[in-house]
């Protein structure tokens, strides 16, 4: 058992909705009480989708579990096959209906149904969702190529030079409640045309399943969200021997990565380095005024695919200082760990949102690159935050074109990660002035100021801000603050007094001071320089 | 206009009070009771809900609760591993486990509810068992209670009934020093329930006490002295239990409007035995300016049609203001679960062949939301944006039970809440033609 305030991920059903309503022409079959039916809003309020999802729900009740619960399903089975009239079914169930053991799956399959049924085993007690979406995507193209796998065992990326056609490709992966998968895939598509590259199939956002059974057709695979995707792509490549690349192209550098990879599966020659040209972001960190960019403290956490490009960014195109990297994500562990050791860092693998909070604070970051928690973490620490990664809230789906991947989403990265430091400086220069007659109590920055969701207006933040004395409650044995040194403390910039409030602390204690007044915040300011 | 209505279930078409009473059944879209810890977690803020349930259920309470600000809500979810379900005895001292961490993290609890969820109840999970122990482990410092929120028995704000029905047993009996009190039963926002004690000050009636209270462990006492009135028309069984406890529950519609909550108010005055007179001294006023703040909004949805799906249970009397003093056209009042005997008062207020309708087919009942093209319907937040894609105004059922709208001065703010999205339709000038 595990006690959970919130949590990263939802449940794996909710992935295997991902997969269904990102997709033309399928329905789910969700084998679920009523309350399970909440799953709708993620996609009607976050995305705004103006289409329910094509989902299901059984509801049962309590009343039924005494009688004929297999009936129930049957029902509902075939009314929704009447009603929607899928091109396939997906048939599965959530945590409550896995303990009441219907096999919704093996009911649909037993019906006789005039439509593809795929059974979806989503074992909801030690699952999430990204796996569930990533289980989805792999048991829907099993269910439907399986048995083409032989014809096509003898693939050969390089066909398309015999044929004297261009190379074509699939982008696996982008889903609905993914982070910018939609910008994403019209970025990645005009990047490989620039290369004379063709997209066959993109999937499963806005695929069908025709579309689907024409994956095998393509050259070579993108794997563009691993963890959507990445199951499916080894599939395909053990069963249909098609190769897939690995490269995420978040950042300018692993653009250039993922053109040469892509180039070198398909045999198709390199081109020479023009990534300066295609990206500001280059220039844009270059330029005399990002010097005040040197160094940051950035502390970054999310899905593994966005925290580890994200890192990369950070350290080698902004000149950044990452002082932590972590993810949620279990499945990716692994690579997480490894790019965190790299940078001399030992990787934040948890999806125990007080743990998070306590590693941002012990940190003290700058700048915090996060999810929607991180967010909020970031606000309560009065830190500067970008959303890099979901859970996601409404604001994190602008309307406006805004991809993560390829040149653009360099550019685009820049300006989300950088435009809160700058108004990190503009509060800073305010506090400057504040004595000034120019300066009332109204004019801040957003920071500090709670967004303007309609449920934020009803809801109190508990806390907003901690001051020193909270600090002290939460942790014995501090050196206290005379009001002389809080007074000096105050005088440095927020977005860097917590590191100073820290670094401080720290001294006055390795020093046995007792009291921290403004000769001890001076001495230790020394004492770290040194 | 003839509504078909062919889809619903004849044979339980029953004609009561003038209204059309259907019954359907089919897929549901509503929240779980465990929803209501969204409300009920501000109301105390000394009590601490934990949810003994799956990821779902923390997953659900997250999306409801829309945000996220809370460093460490009052509200959590103990979620059930494989391990969990593999023995019933290691449950039980799991949870144990989980919250004595819980309340060594968190000294300020005085009331913990153990809140049962789909799967806990269907492994069996015995949380009033465990929540006897824990209050006799914490003895003095934390009580601990249970009730269910799961969606195999609760609908939406059935859980606060729950919730309600739990604390009954711990409120103290009234003893001779007791006096005559009046019992608004029910969660209000905390303004409107200081100005609803005010007037009934003005009426006379001085001991007011509200269940529940602000602080979970100031429980109010209970016996023959008591007159219950409801404030929310969710609470039957809480209202079973008060009445169990020698309690009167004062029949009268709901406090929404002026119309409901005047009723409300002179239904309360005759238990109390006020006079005539001072009720028509003290609430006349209020009314005559009630009405006069209702007036702009009366004007913008007289004659527009609106649909009411299942949700909070709030649609009945929702329907009763809608009609009676905003003058809309009632097409179908949805809701989850239909109390006769609670709701009778307001079925009475009702025109002549409303279709009510309890349960739900979401499928078809969409169809008749198509086929019928109201001006506005109240659902909830899964369905609001696809029908605003085909342009249908719609209002959150969920915001009416985060907006302070009882009572006879908020009546002009409950009409402002579906005045608005009509409003905006008039404001736009573009509107979409297809969207995704
Ligand atoms: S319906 Fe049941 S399983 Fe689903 S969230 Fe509610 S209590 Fe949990």
């Amino acid at each position: 058992m595990e006690l959970t305030l919130w949590t990263y991920e939802g449940p794996p059903h909710v992935g295997a909705m991902r997969i269904a309503a990102s997709m033309e022409g399928i329905h789910y079959l969700l084998h679920a009480p009523q309350g399970d039916t909440y799953a709708d809003l993620l996609f009607t309020m976050i995305e705004r989708r103006g289409q329910r999802p094509p989902v299901t729900y059984t509801t049962f009740q309590a009343r039924d579990l005494g009688g004929d619960t297999a009936e129930l399903v049957k029902g509902h089975i075939s009314e929704a096959v009447e009603r929607f009239n899928p091109d396939a079914l997906l048939v599965g169930e959530s945590c409550t209906a896995e303990l009441i053991q219907d096999q919704p799956g093996s009911l649909a399959s037993g019906m006789g149904l005039n439509v593809p049924v795929i059974s979806l085993e989503l074992p909801a007690y030690s699952k999430k969702e990204n796996w569930g979406a990533a289980e989805t995507f792999y048991q829907l193209i099993r269910g439907l190529l399986q048995e083409k796998a032989n014809d096509h065992s003898g693939h050969n990326p390089t066909a398309w030079k015999e044929q004297g056609r261009k190379p074509t490709v699939n982008l696996l992966g982008p889903s609905l409640l993914g982070f910018r998968c939609r910008d994403d895939i019209l970025e990645i598509r005009k990047l490989l045309n620039e290369n004379g590259i063709d997209v066959n199939v993109v999937a499963p956002l806005g695929a069908t399943i025709a579309d689907l059974k024409r994956i095998p057709k393509s050259d070579l695979n993108i794997c563009l969200y691993p963890e959507v995707a990445e199951s499916v792509c080894s599939w395909l490549e053990r069963n249909f021997g098609m190769p897939f690349s690995k490269t995420v192209p978040i950042g300018v550098g692993a653009t250039e990565d993922f053109i040469k990879e892509v180039r070198e599966l398909l045999e198709m020659p390199q081109q020479k380095n023009e990534s300066t040209d295609k990206s500001k972001l280059t220039w844009y960190s270059q330029s005399v005024d990002s010097n005040y960019l040197t160094g940051k403290r950035v502390f970054i956490f999310g899905d593994g695919t966005h925290a580890i490009a994200a890192a990369r960014i950070a350290q080698k195109e902004l000149g950044f200082e990452v002082v932590g990297l972590g993810t949620y994500s279990r499945e990716m562990a692994r690579p997480t760990r490894a790019a965190a050791e790299k940078l001399g860092l030992k990787a934040l693998i948890s999806n125990d949102y007080l743990e998070v909070e306590s590693a941002i604070a012990e940190a003290a970051p700058e700048l915090v690159l996060g999810t929607q928690m991180e967010r909020h973490i970031a606000k309560r620490l009065g830190i500067p935050c970008a959303v890099i990664s979901t859970p996601m809230h409404v604001q994190d789906v602008p309307a406006r074109y805004s991809p993560q991947m390829g040149w653009e989403g360099a550019n685009v990265i820049f300006d989300t990660w950088v435009h809160p430091l700058m108004m990190g400086l503009e509060e800073h220069l305010i506090g400057m002035f504040r004595h000034d007659f120019e300066f009332t109590d109204g004019h801040q920055s957003h920071l500090g100021h709670l967004g303007g969701q309609a449920h934020q207006e009803v809801v109190q933040p508990e806390k907003q801000s901690q001051d020193i004395d909270d600090l002290h409650d939460a942790e014995q044995s501090l050196p206290i603050w005379t009001s002389e040194g809080k007074e000096a403390l105050a005088k440095i910039p927020f977005f860097v007094r917590g590191k100073v409030r820290r670094n401080t602390e720290k001294y006055a204690r390795q020093a046995g001071c007792r009291n921290i007044d403004s000769e001890t915040l001076y001495d230790a300011k020394a004492h770290f320089k040194a | 206009m003839s509504p078909n209505v062919t889809n619903l279930n004849k044979d339980q078409k029953i004609n009561m009070s003038g209204t059309t009473l259907l019954k359907e059944s089919g897929p549901r879209e509503v929240f779980c009771g465990l929803t209501s810890i969204v409300w009920l977690h501000r109301r105390m803020p000394d009590a601490f809900f934990l949810v003994v349930g799956s990821r779902t259920c923390a997953h659900l309470i997250q999306s409801a609760a829309g945000v996220m600000i809370f460093a460490e809500p009052r509200f959590g979810t103990a979620i059930l591993e494989e391990k969990d379900l593999a023995g019933l005895a290691d449950a039980h001292e799991e949870l144990n486990r989980v919250v004595k961490d819980l309340l060594n993290r968190r000294p300020e609890i005085r009331t913990l509810f153990l809140v049962g969820s789909c799967p806990s109840e269907v492994i069996k999970l015995d949380l009033s068992r465990v929540a006897q122990q824990l209050t006799h482990a914490y003895k003095g410092r934390v009580q601990v209670l249970n009730y269910s929120g799961s969606g195999i028995e609760t609908t939406f704000t059935q859980g606060e009934d729950g919730a309600l029905s739990a604390l009954v047993p711990l409120m103290p009996e009234e003893n001779s020093n007791n006096q005559e009190q009046l019992l608004i039963v029910g969660t209000l926002a905390n303004a409107v329930e200081d100005r609803l004690k005010t007037l009934f000050q003005r009426l006379g009636i001085s001991n007011v006490a509200s269940l529940p209270p602000r602080k979970s462990s100031e429980l109010p006492s209970i016996g023959p002295k008591t007159k219950v009135l409801l404030a929310q028309p969710y609470l039957s069984n809480t209202a079973r239990l008060l009445k169990d406890k020698g309690a009167e529950i004062v029949e009268a519609p709901f406090p929404l409007g002026v119309e409901g909550s005047e009723l409300w108010m002179r239904a309360a005055g005759k238990a109390f035995n006020i006079n005539e007179s001072l009720l028509n001294k003290v609430l006349d006023p209020l009314i005559a300016r009630g009405v006069k703040a209702l007036e702009p909004y009366k004007e913008k949805l007289s004659g527009k049609k609106v649909f009411l799906l299942p949700e909070s249970q709030l649609e009945i009397p929702l329907a009763r203001f809608l009609h009676r003093e905003c003058g809309m056209q009632l097409i179908e009042v949805g809701t989850p679960y239909l109390n006769r005997e609670m709701m009778e008062c307001e079925l009475k207020l009702l025109p002549e062949n409303t279709r009510v309708v309890e349960g739900q087919h979401v499928e078809k009942q969409l169809d008749r939301v198509k086929e019928e093209n109201p001006d506005l319907v109240v659902c909830g937040m899964g369905l609001a944006n696809p029908l605003e894609a085909e342009n249908i105004s719609t209002k959150w059922s969920i915001e009416l039970v985060f907006s302070p709208i009882h009572g006879i001065d908020q009546a002009s703010d409950l009409a402002e809440l579906f005045a608005r999205p009509l409003q905006r339709n008039e404001l736009l000038d573009n509107k979409i033609s297809s969207i995704n």
